[in-house]
């Protein structure tokens, strides 16, 4: 108890304690998961990640063939899933059990998640997942479901988004490539220069759709492998 | 009455946030209703792209974390710093400062959110130049608590001032650190983490938002107003030390129970809920510690109705501090985590315990710095009342269909396959999205009662021009 008496006479001293008991439990969990190989599957599973060759742009990447970063009308359509704030009721984080495999599909791995920043693994199901939704339904389903939702699945809550199909996608998402860039997403200069063109006279609509339709679809898991302990 | 603290403090700045902060809890309530009414009826979101659920849940969990809770830790911190350490505030300008600075993080917040500007992490959505500012007011807030103490005439730093300092401290970490992001235009960036570290980093912060700037905050305010407001001492300062200690050193651990059964490695979250089950004792150790201060003076209720609202504050926070641990055993989050149950425990802690014990020192303020009696003791009593029962019909129906959500989902028929579709949960939850708005319409009915009796009370302390009287009375003392 001295110890206690001297820091309620002392301020900076309560402050220096303070300072060290509060930044403990924080360091022990976050710092190990940037070096802690176990952390990511693809340690162990090289093939979860796209191997680009030379010369290769997105365009080359076929579904399967591992991660990789978004394409720009992807990353256009993820930029409106947040600014819409899909991320408060719909999650992206399957977990392994046999009611969400059947419903969703393989549990969702860590380096499923590597590129995105920041991550969207949500943690509510106001809807449901959208981890894996990339093939499930046609783009006119998209479509019509973030027309009306309720056109299409009367019991649904979630609002209408018709302005989407009326503005045009960002078509400055080159810049936002230049950043993700910066924070280590694998964007070679080609891809950020041929980004505008890209989503040129595309609506967010179609951006959003695409975004959807490659959620899950990246990566092909193996169901016998066992990728997490 | 006070003739002489009204010379001997800074209290122009307390009466401000005092104000405020009951103005935005009324606020917040109201765009929480709203938003618990689009998930009931959606048509509410009338195909405006402003008010979408989507866009006003950041402005909700916003304006009650950072504005109402913001507000009322300013008010109470600036308050109580100076009568326990019998000393002015170090700066009053720069109290001043952290007033406007924080009021016009709040409009910025209001404007930007509706727009869809947002960093996309939840309670951390506001967007990087508004982020800047709230470092800067923050940094400004916590440097003037600091130098108070550092210039108090007491000889001990008293039990409360601990919590805020430990909040201070820690929420400046946490704010850092989440927010680290490469901005791409003035009101777009992307956060630094990617994946399953900004998951990590994330929760760390999201639940140490609620359990230092909610918890170790809020304890603050509850150990310096209700032994005042029941004018006994702290029950033990012993357990006071052991639980603070305890509580700054655990609660840093719980954030990677959000995170169960995710793609987070399985040692972190199971790390989480260890430390998270351990802290039911710290917890209950600082209401145990609040309740027994009444221990000789339960009689005190019956009459006072302020210090109900402080003494059910610790009733809702004993329980929602033993649902949380129960929540982050991994059976029980298998099932509750992404339901609704989630939803009803934090509102069991933001309306019973978060928004009571900050009514009640609220109220208590009032009196202080404003010199005069409340308006309408009688409107305090119909404010208890509405808050509790509004809380209470809130959660129960998020239990009900917490539970129910987490049930449908992992249901089975008798021929093995999945007995509802997803679709069919979100339909059964109608009623209960319904009776939870309700509960919110109830609970914010009380905060226009709040609302009125204090400005009611402005008007009555302007009108006997006390403040004025307060500030030129002859010394007494």
């Amino acid at each position: 108890m001295a110890m206690q008496e001297s820091m309620e006479r002392n301020v900076w001293g309560l402050l220096i304690v303070l300072a060290i008991a509060l930044s403990v439990g924080g360091l022990v969990e976050i710092v190990p998961l940037f070096y802690l190989k176990s952390t990511m599957e693809h340690n162990k599973a090289p093939e979860l990640v796209w191997q680009r060759q030379a010369g290769q742009t997105l365009a080359d990447h076929k579904p399967g063939d591992g991660m990789r970063p978004y394409k720009a009308l992807e990353l256009a359509g993820r930029d409106v899933y947040i600014r819409e704030g899909c991320y408060l009721c719909h999650s992206q984080m399957v977990r392994p059990f046999r009611d969400e495999k059947e419903r969703y599909g393989h549990y969702s791995l860590a380096s499923e998640s590597m590129y995105d920043h920041p991550f969207q693994w949500g943690s509510k199901r106001t809807g449901p997942d959208v981890a894996r939704v990339g093939g499930k339904y046609s783009d006119d389903w998209h479509r019509r479901h973030l027309r009306a939702p309720r056109s299409v699945v009367p019991e649904s809550v979630m609002p209408n988004y018709p302005w989407l199909k009326d503005n045009l996608a960002n078509t400055s998402i080159g810049d936002h490539m230049k950043g993700l860039q910066l924070v280590g997403v694998p964007y070679t200069d080609a891809d950020i220069a041929a980004a505008a063109e890209e989503v040129e006279g595309k609506t967010e609509e179609d951006a959003v759709v695409a975004y959807l339709q490659v959620l899950g679809t990246m990566a092909k898991l193996d169901e016998e492998k066992v990728y997490r302990e | 009455m006070d003739a002489t603290t009204e010379q001997k403090y800074d209290y122009g700045v307390v009466r401000w946030f005092t104000v405020m902060a009951a103005v935005y809890l009324m606020v917040g309530a109201l765009v929480g209703v709203y938003i618990a009414s689009e998930l009931a009826w959606p048509f509410l979101n009338f195909d405006l792209e402003y008010i979408t659920f989507g866009r006003l849940r950041p402005l909700h969990t916003n304006a009650v974390i950072f504005a109402y809770g913001g507000s009322a830790l300013m008010a109470t911190a600036f308050y109580s710093v100076q009568r326990t350490c019998a000393t002015r505030l170090w700066s009053n300008k720069l109290a001043w400062f952290t007033f406007i600075g924080w009021n016009l993080i709040i409009v910025s917040a209001v404007i930007s959110f509706p727009l869809g500007l947002t960093q996309g992490k939840e309670y951390a959505e506001l967007e990087w130049p508004i982020d800047v500012m709230i470092a800067v007011v923050w940094l400004s807030f916590m440097f003037n608590f600091i130098m108070t103490l550092a210039n108090r005439k007491t000889s001990h730093i008293y039990v409360s001032n601990w919590f805020f300092l430990g909040m201070m401290v820690m929420i400046t970490y946490l704010h850092v650190v989440n927010s680290l992001a490469v901005p791409v235009g003035l009101f777009k960036s992307y956060s630094i983490f990617s994946g399953v570290q900004d998951a990590m980093i994330q929760w760390w912060w999201g639940h140490n938002a609620v359990g230092f700037y909610l918890t170790a905050g809020f304890l603050g305010i509850m150990y310096y107003f209700v032994p005042k407001q029941a004018n006994r001492p702290v029950y033990s300062y012993r357990l006071s030390v052991i639980h603070f200690w305890a509580l700054m050193f655990g609660y840093v651990w719980l954030g990677a129970h959000h995170l169960q059964y995710t793609a987070l490695p399985d040692w972190t979250g199971s790390l989480g809920a260890a430390v998270s089950l351990a802290m039911i004792i710290p917890s209950w150790g600082g209401a145990v510690n609040g309740m027994m201060t009444l221990s000789g003076a339960w009689d005190k209720l019956r009459t006072d109705y302020v210090l109900r609202f402080l003494i059910m504050s610790l009733a809702f926070y004993a329980m929602s501090t033993f649902e949380g641990p129960v929540m982050s055993i991994k059976t029980v989050n298998a099932l509750s985590h992404y339901t609704d149950w989630t939803v009803g425990h934090v509102h069991s802690g933001a309306l019973g315990w978060v928004a009571m014990v900050g009514i009640g020192a609220i109220y208590h303020m009032m009196t202080k710095v404003f010199h005069v009696q409340l308006w309408s003791t009688k409107l305090v009593n119909a404010h208890f009342w509405t808050a509790t029962i509004g809380t209470v019909v809130y959660i129960v129906a998020m239990w009900v269909s917490g539970i129910m959500q987490g049930l449908m989902w992992r249901a089975y028929d008798e021929y093995g396959t999945l007995a509802y579709t997803f679709a069919e949960s979100v339909e059964s939850m109608h009623p209960y999205y319904a009776m939870r708005a309700v509960g919110g319409m109830i609970f914010l009915l009380g905060t226009v009662l709040m609302v009125v009796n204090i400005l009611m009370t402005v008007a009555k302390a302007s009108a006997a021009g006390s403040v004025q009287a307060a500030r030129t009375a002859p010394a007494t003392a």
